[in-house]
Formats: C-alpha cells, sequence, structure tokens
C-alpha cells in the first residue's frame, strides 16, 4: 500500500486519455448523434408537411373533378340543343325541299295536261275532217279548209 | 490454480504477496518495494502499461469509428460507443446544473477507463503473471485500480477540478465564505472550517479508497480461490467458486466504474454553483 510516482503518470495518462475522449471520442460522436436527431426531426417533418400537401392535393382533386364534371353537363347541354336545332333544320329543309318537288312537279303535270290537251285538239280536229270526209264522201282539199278547221279545232 | 508446490514449494502468505507486488522500476531490489508509503522515486511499470493498454483499446476503437463515422444508421462499434455517449450523457445532464463541454468527455474517460482497467480483473489471476515469468518479468500485477497511484491519481485529477470550478463559479472570496460560513454560519466559523475541510477532503479519499477496496478486495478473493489445493475433489468446488465470482464481480466492475463516474460529476456540479447564502 505504498503511493507512487505512478500516481503522476497516471494523473497524465488520464489528462491525456481526457483530451483524446473529448477531442476524438465525445466530440465526433455527440456531433453525428445531434445530426442524426436533426435529420430524424427533418424527416418527420417533411413526413408532415407531406400529408398535409396530400389532403390539400386530394381536396383539389376533387374540386377539379366536380369543375370538369359541370363542364362536360354544359357541353352535353349545348350539344343536346345543337343537334335538337340541327334536326329542326333538317326538318325544315326537307319540307321546303318537298315543297318545291310538289310544286316543280305540279308544273309539269301541268304543262304535260296542257301538251296532251294541245295533242287532243289536233286529233279532235284530224278526225272531224276525217268525219267530215265521211260524211261529205268526197274529198276536201285540207288546204282550202285548213283556215276554217283551224278555227274548229280553236273551238274545241 | 497455483499451488504451493507448483510454485516451488512457497507458503500461501509468500504466493499473495507474490502477486501484490508491482514490476516497480527504482524500488529497493531487495524487497521490490517502494522505500516508504510515499516514494516517488518508484515507477509502477505494470500499472502504467495496462492503463496504457486499457486506454490503447479505446482509442483503437476510436480511431476505427473514426473512419467510418457516419450519421445514419450506426452499426458496430460506432452504435456501442454511442450508447456509452448516450448513458454518460444522460447522467451529465440531469446532474450537472448548465452546460459544460469537459464534463462530458470527463464522465465518459472515467467510466470507459475505470471499467476496462477493473476488467483486468476477469483476466485468470495467474495467467499474465505466468506468461511475463516466461519473459523474465517476476513480479507482475495486472489490475490498475488495485494501486492506490491509479485511483489516487482519478481523484485528484477530480479534486483538481473541484477546487477550480469552485474558485470559478464561486470566486476565490466565495470559496473561502465556503470554508467559513459552511455549513452553520458565522457563529461557528471554527466548526465550520474543520467540517468543510473534512468535507471537502473526504471526497478524493473516498473516491480512491472506494474503487480500490472493491478492486483489492475482489482480486484477493480471486487468489485466495486460486490458492484452493489443486486436486481432483477440489476442482470442481474451484471451478464454482472462481466462476461464481467472476460473474459476480461483473457487477462490481461496472458498478464502481460506474460510481466513480456518477459521483464525479455531483462533486463538479455541487462546485460548479453559486455559494449559497446563510
Amino acid at each position: 500500500m505504498n503511493i507512487t510516482a505512478t500516481l503522476i503518470g497516471q494523473m497524465l495518462t488520464f489528462a491525456v486519455f481526457v483530451w483524446f475522449t473529448m477531442r476524438f471520442v465525445w466530440g465526433p460522436l455527440t456531433r453525428v448523434m445531434e445530426e442524426r436527431n436533426k435529420r430524424i426531426a427533418d424527416g418527420l417533418a417533411a413526413a408532415e408537411r407531406g400529408q398535409h400537401d396530400q389532403v390539400l392535393a386530394q381536396e383539389r382533386a376533387k374540386q377539379v373533378l366536380h369543375e370538369a364534371k359541370e363542364q362536360a353537363n354544359e357541353i352535353i347541354g349545348h350539344a343536346q340543343k345543337r343537334a335538337a336545332e340541327i334536326v329542326e333544320e333538317a326538318k325544315q329543309d326537307a319540307r321546303t325541299e318537298g315543297e318545291r318537288i310538289v310544286t316543280a312537279a305540279r308544273a309539269e303535270i301541268e304543262q304535260e295536261v296542257n301538251r296532251a290537251k294541245e295533242e287532243l285538239r289536233r286529233q279532235v280536229a284530224l278526225l272531224a275532217v276525217a268525219g267530215a270526209e265521211k260524211i261529205l264522201e268526197r274529198e276536201l282539199d285540207a288546204s282550202t279548209h285548213a283556215k276554217l278547221l283551224d278555227e274548229l279545232a280553236g273551238q274545241i | 490454480m497455483s499451488t504451493p508446490e507448483e510454485n516451488g514449494g512457497i507458503t500461501p502468505v509468500e504466493y499473495i504477496q507474490h502477486h501484490l507486488t508491482n514490476l516497480c522500476a527504482g524500488c529497493d531490489p531487495e524487497t521490490h518495494k517502494p522505500s516508504g508509503v510515499l516514494d516517488f522515486s518508484a515507477w509502477n511499470i505494470d500499472t502504467l502499461v495496462f492503463g496504457w493498454i486499457a486506454m490503447g483499446l479505446v482509442m483503437f476503437a476510436a480511431w476505427k469509428v473514426g473512419r467510418s463515422l457516419t450519421s445514419d444508421t450506426p452499426s458496430g462499434i460506432q452504435a456501442f460507443l454511442e450508447m456509452i455517449v448516450e448513458f454518460v450523457d444522460t447522467q451529465v445532464k440531469q446532474i450537472y446544473p448548465g452546460h459544460n463541454p469537459l464534463i462530458g468527455p470527463l464522465a465518459f474517460t472515467i467510466f470507459v477507463w475505470v471499467f476496462l482497467m477493473n476488467s483486468f480483473d476477469l483476466l485468470p489471476v495467474d495467467l499474465l503473471p505466468q506468461i511475463a515469468q516466461l519473459f523474465g518479468i517476476h513480479y507482475l500485477k495486472v489490475v490498475p485500480t488495485t494501486d492506490l497511484a491509479t485511483t489516487f491519481g482519478l481523484s485528484l485529477s477530480v479534486f483538481a477540478l473541484i477546487i477550480f470550478y469552485n474558485i470559478r463559479f464561486k470566486g476565490p472570496m466565495g470559496y473561502l465564505k465556503m470554508f467559513l460560513f459552511h455549513p452553520f454560519g458565522k457563529w461557528m466559523v471554527p466548526v465550520n472550517i474543520v467540517m468543510t475541510l473534512i468535507e471537502e477532503v473526504a471526497k478524493p479519499v473516498s473516491l480512491a479508497l472506494r474503487l480500490f477496496g472493491n478492486m483489492f478486495a475482489g482480486e484477493l478473493l480471486f487468489m485466495l480461490i486460486a490458492l484452493l489445493s489443486f486436486t481432483w475433489i477440489m476442482l470442481p468446488v474451484q471451478v464454482a467458486l472462481g466462476s461464481a465470482w467472476a460473474i459476480f464481480h461483473i457487477l462490481v466492475v461496472t458498478l464502481q466504474a460506474f460510481i466513480f463516474m456518477l459521483l464525479t460529476i455531483v462533486y463538479l456540479g455541487m462546485a460548479s454553483v453559486e455559494l449559497e447564502e446563510h
């Protein structure tokens, strides 16, 4: 049980060791641990922020979707209206066209009728002449009586 | 595992005395002992060397960790060191008032160094001395904390810091006032001086002697167990006793390191506050 100069040696060793620990063990390790603490805190904050952003984005998406639906409805409404209009126009056109065709047909018919009447008159004139020939039993000079015949045909 | 017969017919007393003799430079060449209780011409080489080995272990670990220090998921030695740092830091934050960048590393050093030096106690008592014998070293006391030089070296360093922080935080006059008027006020100055002086001196002495006593007793018990005669009947008893004491000693080793660290923080914390008025 003696105290020797080893005491001084151990005190110096201890001093060196404390300095070493401070400089190379405690310092770097606590720095690294603080850094890690900060990173974890940052990560948690970022996660929270992300969740918040997600909620916002979801709300925004819902809104956009709603707007889009409204727009689509509007467009469909427009289209339906337009379609109805087009159908109406088409009907109108068809009616006009039909009427035009009918009118044209009527005119043609009238024309045809007139032509037939003309033909008929001519035939009747010829027939009358032929009848008259038969009745008079003599040949009449058609040319001499043409004026008379024409008058007759006009009267018919 | 030595018997008197194996050790060349020496008695148990001689065996223990042999084990308690340091590898000493500057001692009496006949007795291998220092010349007196205080002998500052003698150096215990073994104490110093094993202290340095313990320190070297920490330095090696620090060097290995320092090369790949990461704030990502730490692994291996870094995680282990961080665990100790966190443990010590918690104690310091709970006990020490205010912030002082020295206290943490100081407490860490005490805890780790004392723990490692104590841990040499768990090596078989004859292992290293027998190996040293082969190299012609006849005396070797392995555990540095069974040397008063180590325990007092630590506690006196702490004591110096206690005085330093007392003067720094209380001022020289405040420190003086503490001796004069503490704990019984200004009418009991002589008693106060004696009381405070005892209180202050008891700090390093109790720190050093507590650690020394525990480790010395532990070492002594290992020697006594090793002294059980090496016969086939005694072998199981010796193994059982040695194992049991070693397992129990793991607790002592850790606890003594922890107590030394904790009391250091407490003492320095007491020193680092302003003087309370009476």
